[in-house]
């Protein structure tokens, strides 16, 4: 069976440094992976190269089988790959409904009919489902820079799952966000992934969060893929205990 | 009743009181009046334009008073040259929008105070052809005794005729512009304004967005020109100059960046506050100027988004009392079932 996605040997140098050296995974459809590292290891900068933020020294990237390296992020969403920030990125004088609609709209028609189409694209009722989901409903119409953190937080995955994506690359989704909520969304993610098959990559430092979501961990330390396994595995690994508490 | 203000239906609503008014209007004024209140709408549809490019995607643009300008000599010279107007006013919208096509492409490189820049480089450069190249512009000279169009027998040459016709164009254009924004490119265009690297990942063509931004901003602005045109019937380069696209940004900037009411506040404020306050004589521009001030200082969403901050607080209020009456309904209820069980 071919991967969602599939990284192969992903390097990225800024001048003299080098932030992911030659990182290799894979993840099935399904599956949540997770990856974790200390601050400055290259995981951000590994999900910017996989998701064309960057363009990789070298390396590759393959959604579904096909070549995507250097494609850019909207053209790389409308095959299917979807995305959440490390900080908050919602569109805050947007209502949270329009701020869904959005998320959905681009994968819709052409430009055209998008100019003299319907208003909502067609996606009010995707939208609604999606709020009732996230169970955002008391708040679907208020501006979305009105919401809480929590919620904003709540919108923000919301809108990654919005198109249906095949993989959705979710950047920190716990920072940040209380305790109840936290556990909220962790649940909302499980149920998308159970009902929807959908197939996720995690960057997380919440280990408790990233334990409990993730079927397969991968630990990074500057740059390079320093552990694989599940999470128990990762959890008594001693490279990964040295490399988050030093020698 | 505060829902009903921010609905659409009393934006509409709005809008269409506004027509018939203004349909009305001429009834009751002189040719001068006439004439001013033509030029309101003309430098309301310039800047409906230059809000579409500024205030909904973010790209800020200091040559919309070029553009008008560049439509204001299309027409002009087809026109004189004995071309139809519907023909003249055409062209002028489509070489506009050719040319903020092209205008669009460093704002995919620069932005913010950079792009100001270059769009106001843009604006002395065309300002310089139009004074220098006096083969096509006739320099200095300018172009005279522009003839207004005759349309299906319609002849729009007395001031209350062009007036109407006038009305008719900028109701047009604002449908149009209306139906852009309410429509998935005005949300595309607010998600490029507030976030376009969010609005990347979510798959909008931010690059296509910028430039059709630009693009429909100045051809609006070039059918502004092409009203304008026969609207005043003669017009020189200075017409054009610097001046008028600082102007039609603080139209945009006072009425209210990103609303669609915004700029007709706004052109009002320009166009039609100068006359009213004529009784000041001089001191006009000096209460203007500390008008324009303490606005921004205190609500820099301008006069529509200080609209919108008495709506929001009158509802706020209103939920808070009806909370608070809630509350105490409660108490009530509470009190008389303690009171039931201690008898």
């Amino acid at each position: 069976m071919t991967p969602v996605l599939q990284v192969t040997n992903i390097r990225k140098q800024f001048g003299g440094l080098t932030a992911v050296d030659g990182v290799s995974f894979s993840v099935n459809e399904g599956e949540i992976l997770g990856i974790i590292g200390p601050n400055g290891s290259g995981k951000s900068t590994l999900f910017n190269c996989v998701l064309g933020q960057y363009q990789p020294t070298e390396g590759e990237v393959r959604v579904d089988g096909q070549l995507v390296t250097g494609l850019r992020p909207c053209d790389l969403n409308r095959l299917g790959v979807s995305r959440t920030f490390q900080l908050l990125q919602v569109f805050p004088q947007l209502s949270v409904r329009d701020n869904l609609i959005l998320a959905g709209q681009e994968h819709k028609g052409t430009m055209g009919t998008r100019l003299f189409g319907a208003r909502d694209a067609g996606l009010t009722a995707d939208a609604n489902r999606m709020i009732e989901f996230f169970r955002l409903s008391h708040v679907a119409d208020e501006k979305a820079g009105g919401l809480s953190y929590g919620q904003q937080k709540l919108l923000d995955a919301a809108m990654a799952f919005m198109a249906g994506p095949r993989l959705v690359l979710l950047d920190e989704p716990a920072g940040g966000v209380n305790l109840t909520m936290l556990g909220h969304l962790r649940e909302r993610l499980q149920a998308i992934n159970a009902e929807q098959n959908a197939t996720f990559v995690v960057i997380e430092h919440n280990m408790e969060f990233v334990m409990a979501l993730c079927d397969r961990i991968i630990v990074l330390a500057e740059g390079k893929v320093i552990a694989e396994g599940t999470p128990d595995a990762i959890r008594s690994n001693p490279e990964v205990i040295e490399a988050y508490l030093g020698h | 009743m505060m829902d009903f203000l921010t609905s659409r239906a009393f934006k509409g609503t709005v809008f269409v009181l506004l027509v018939i008014g203004l349909i009305v209007l001429p009834f009751f004024l002189r040719p001068f009046g006439l004439l001013l209140v033509a030029m309101w709408m003309v430098h309301a549809v310039a800047a409906l334009g230059l809000n579409l490019t500024l205030g909904y995607a973010g790209q800020i643009s200091m040559a919309q008073g070029a553009f008008v300008g560049i439509g204001a000599y299309c027409t002009g010279l087809m026109t004189l040259a004995g071309v139809p107007y519907p023909i003249a006013f055409l062209c002028s919208g489509v070489l506009c929008f050719a040319i903020g096509w092209v205008l669009g492409y460093p704002a995919l490189r620069v932005q913010h105070h950079y792009l100001a820049f270059v769009t106001l480089a843009f604006s002395t450069l065309v300002f310089l052809v139009m004074r220098n190249e006096e083969w096509l512009t006739n320099g200095i000279y300018g172009l005279t005794d522009i003839p207004r169009p005759v349309l299906l027998g319609w002849n729009t040459g007395k001031a209350q005729d062009f007036y109407f016709f006038t009305l008719l164009m900028t109701s047009i254009l604002a449908f149009c512009v209306w139906w852009i924004i309410s429509s998935p490119w005005g949300r595309a265009f607010v998600a490029l304004r507030e976030n376009p690297v969010r609005a990347l990942s979510l798959g909008v063509d931010t690059r296509r967005y910028t430039l059709m931004a630009f693009a429909m901003g100045s051809s609006i602005g070039g059918f502004a020109g092409a009203l304008y045109a026969p609207l005043v019937q003669f017009f020189e380069p200075n017409s054009f100059s610097l001046t008028l696209s600082l102007k039609l940004l603080l139209m945009v900037i006072v009425g209210g960046a990103g609303t669609f009411f915004g700029p007709f506040i706004g052109a009002a404020t320009e166009v039609l506050l100068p006359e009213w306050l004529r009784i000041a004589q001089g001191y006009y521009l000096i209460i203007y100027a500390m008008l324009v001030m303490v606005l921004m200082m205190f609500c820099p969403t301008g006069i529509i988004g200080l609209g919108e901050r008495v709506i929001a607080h009158l509802r706020q209020k209103k939920i808070s009392s009806e909370r608070s009456a809630q509350a105490q309904a409660m108490g009530a209820d509470t009190a008389d079932k303690k009171e039931g069980a201690g008898q």
